[in-house]
């Protein structure tokens, strides 16, 4: 990859969706870049298209007509096996509602990833083991959701986000299900992984006090980008 | 972790639902298990045939006899290694309802035609020398508790002797088993000219022959000429070959095959409705969760063969279950059902055939469920929080 080449380039993205026999479109001719190592928080009102621009940079929605480059190539014409191949290898995601699978422990949740990849089972052990002590949830490793709280259950989702080390996480309102000291305290670890580890982040929130915490806020309505404000 | 373990975790996820789900397959191969082993034991009689045996009856009815001039006749027919005889006693022990399955047969040549008969060292020639003596499979001895040495008394609805008593007496000098489970052991023999001499109607007829043919290729044409031979006699004969006889003897009661067949088929097509749509219920349930491991990264194939396997643990799990409760049903009804149904067990071929419905019928109700969780698209499934 060219030393100049953005993480992630977005051509003329347009999305539409039919229902009921009529085109609605949800973003057109977006057009942007991010950087490597950036921290993005995305903020618009419901239904400015933010979760689907998250969708279209994970890979898991395709556009109606434009391109989505990473590193350079374009993922938006990759087959659903390759696109899940480029996901395992480069994405971490979080979710609002955490979406952990409630039979596995903490520790199974957060090697889920790792059985997509060749890593030994000593090395996986130590990789779950470092993930959930960067979260700092490792005396909960075999607790399973139900017997954690939000935040808890969070950090899983995180630990989860990163033991496979991706360049990227992409988090959809991470804190939207969460009180405002576990809000802050999810953030900041989010901070510390873009700061420490140089994760690129980009955060799909409603929260302002969530956008905080990111270096670059975009503010998308109907499917435009307004602003983009750089810290 | 690894997939095995992902699977168990998932089985585990509603106890009480994976617990019904294997009850209802553990019922279905115990049906199974103890209608295969009853259809074995049905059927063991043309399973045991033997190639180059037929089976020689009055055209009329097997129940019509045949003079015993014909014994000697056919023996001369070319292609004819061994003929003997029997006529049915139809006995019983002391009351009807211990009923006795026993022929007067020709002994030497009876003993020849059934090479599978196995008797302890020195019965068989006691019973060749022995006029009144009364041959009795295992399983009849086992179930009166006779021995060799033993004088009986056996009464006949049909046979009464002259002077007119139904009482003939016998002494068991042998007790005979088959070579192979399957062999019937269930039944007793005696002496023809004992039988002969005694009865007060019906003198020298016999109920049908046994032909040996010098190789089973020589059937057809055996059987022809032995028919040719009584052609227009009053007593014409119908000849074909020993299994053809026995299978044909079994379809009076009705076609048993075909009641059994149903009967499986149909606890199986319930039992494959239920488990099916409970598997679609479970995998529209985790839908969301589906999503997430596509999220991650898992291939849509990996997810297929993930909920197939479940289908296929859970099928196998109960099936075994089952035909383990079946293997223990036939051992105890097994030795009850001796004497009028030797050679009901479990063999290995009902277990095989079982294990590979098993895995079909695991497939079958896994599929449609693996087919839907391979197609969760995960934008639709993640925006249903």
């Amino acid at each position: 990859m060219n030393t100049n080449t953005p993480l992630y380039e977005l051509r003329n993205l347009s999305k539409r969706y039919s229902r009921g026999g009529e085109n609605i479109p949800i973003f057109d001719n977006l057009n942007m870049s991010i950087e490597n190592g950036d921290f993005i928080a995305i903020m618009g009102p419901s239904g400015s298209g933010k979760t689907t621009l998250l969708n279209q940079l994970g890979g898991i929605d395709k556009p109606s007509t434009g391109e989505v480059l990473f590193e350079g190539q374009r993922i938006d014409n990759l087959s659903q096996g390759q696109l899940a191949k480029w996901r395992s290898a480069n994405i971490g995601f979080i979710f609002q509602f955490y979406n952990l699978m409630p039979t596995l422990t903490a520790a199974q949740n957060v090697e889920l990833p790792l059985l997509l990849s060749p890593v030994k089972k000593s090395e996986r052990r130590a990789r779950i083991a470092t993930a959930l002590d960067i979260v700092g949830i490792g005396d909960r490793a075999h607790h399973r959701p139900r017997q954690l709280s939000g935040g808890q259950q969070q950090r899983v989702a995180i630990a989860r986000a990163i033991v496979a080390d991706p360049k990227v996480l992409l988090c959809d309102e991470p804190t939207g299900d969460l009180d405002r000291t576990s809000a802050d305290e999810i953030l900041k670890m989010l901070q510390v992984l873009n700061k420490d580890m140089g994760k690129t982040i980009i955060m799909v929130t409603h929260d302002p006090e969530a956008a905080k915490y990111a270096k670059t806020e975009l503010f998308l309505d109907k499917g435009e980008f307004i602003r983009r404000e750089r810290k | 972790m690894n997939n095995f373990s992902l699977v168990l975790s998932n089985l585990g996820r509603k106890k009480l639902r994976t617990a019904l789900l294997v009850i209802s397959i553990l019922i279905a191969f115990l049906i199974f298990g103890v209608l295969g082993a009853f259809f074995k034991a049905w059927n063991a009689g043309t399973d045991t045939a033997a190639a180059d045996r037929l089976i020689v009856v009055n055209k009329i009815n097997f129940t019509v006899s045949m003079p015993i001039a014909y014994y000697n006749k056919v023996r001369a027919i070319s292609g004819v290694k061994n003929v003997t005889h029997a006529s049915w006693f139809g006995g019983y022990y002391q009351n009807q309802r211990n009923f006795v399955q026993s022929f007067a047969v020709d002994v030497p040549s009876y003993l020849e035609a059934y090479p599978e008969l196995v008797f302890p060292a020195g019965q068989k020639e006691a019973f060749l020398s022995t006029r009144n003596c009364l041959a009795v499979g295992s399983d009849i001895a086992r179930k009166h508790e006779w021995k060799v040495g033993d004088n009986i008394p056996l009464k006949s609805n049909i046979w009464r002797k002259i002077g007119g008593s139904d009482a003939w007496e016998f002494s068991i000098c042998a007790i005979f088993d088959g070579d192979e489970e399957a062999v019937g052991a269930n039944y007793a023999i005696f002496h023809y000219d004992y039988f002969n001499e005694s009865k007060s109607f019906a003198k020298d007829m016999i109920g049908w022959m046994i032909v040996t043919s010098d190789k089973a290729d020589n059937n057809d044409m055996v059987a022809q000429q032995i028919d040719e031979l009584f052609a227009n006699s009053f007593a014409e004969t119908e000849t074909s070959s020993e299994a053809a006889f026995n299978k044909a003897f079994l379809a009076q009661v009705g076609n048993i095959s075909l009641i059994l067949t149903l009967i499986i088929g149909a606890s199986f097509m319930t039992i494959l409705v239920i488990v099916g749509t409970t598997m679609v219920m479970a995998i529209t349930e985790r839908t969301k969760e589906i999503a997430v491991m596509k999220t991650l990264g898992f291939q849509t194939g990996r997810i297929f063969s993930l909920v197939l396997a479940e289908s296929i643990i859970i099928s196998l799990f109960g099936g075994l279950l089952g035909l383990g409760l079946a293997y223990l049903a036939v051992s105890a009804i097994g030795p009850m059902m001796a004497t009028a149904m030797p050679g009901m067990s479990m063999s290995l071929q009902i277990v095989l055939i079982a294990i590979g419905l098993m895995i079909a019928f695991g497939f079958v109700t896994g599929f449609l469920p693996a087919l839907k969780a391979m197609n969760v698209k995960i934008v639709d499934a993640l925006g249903k929080s």
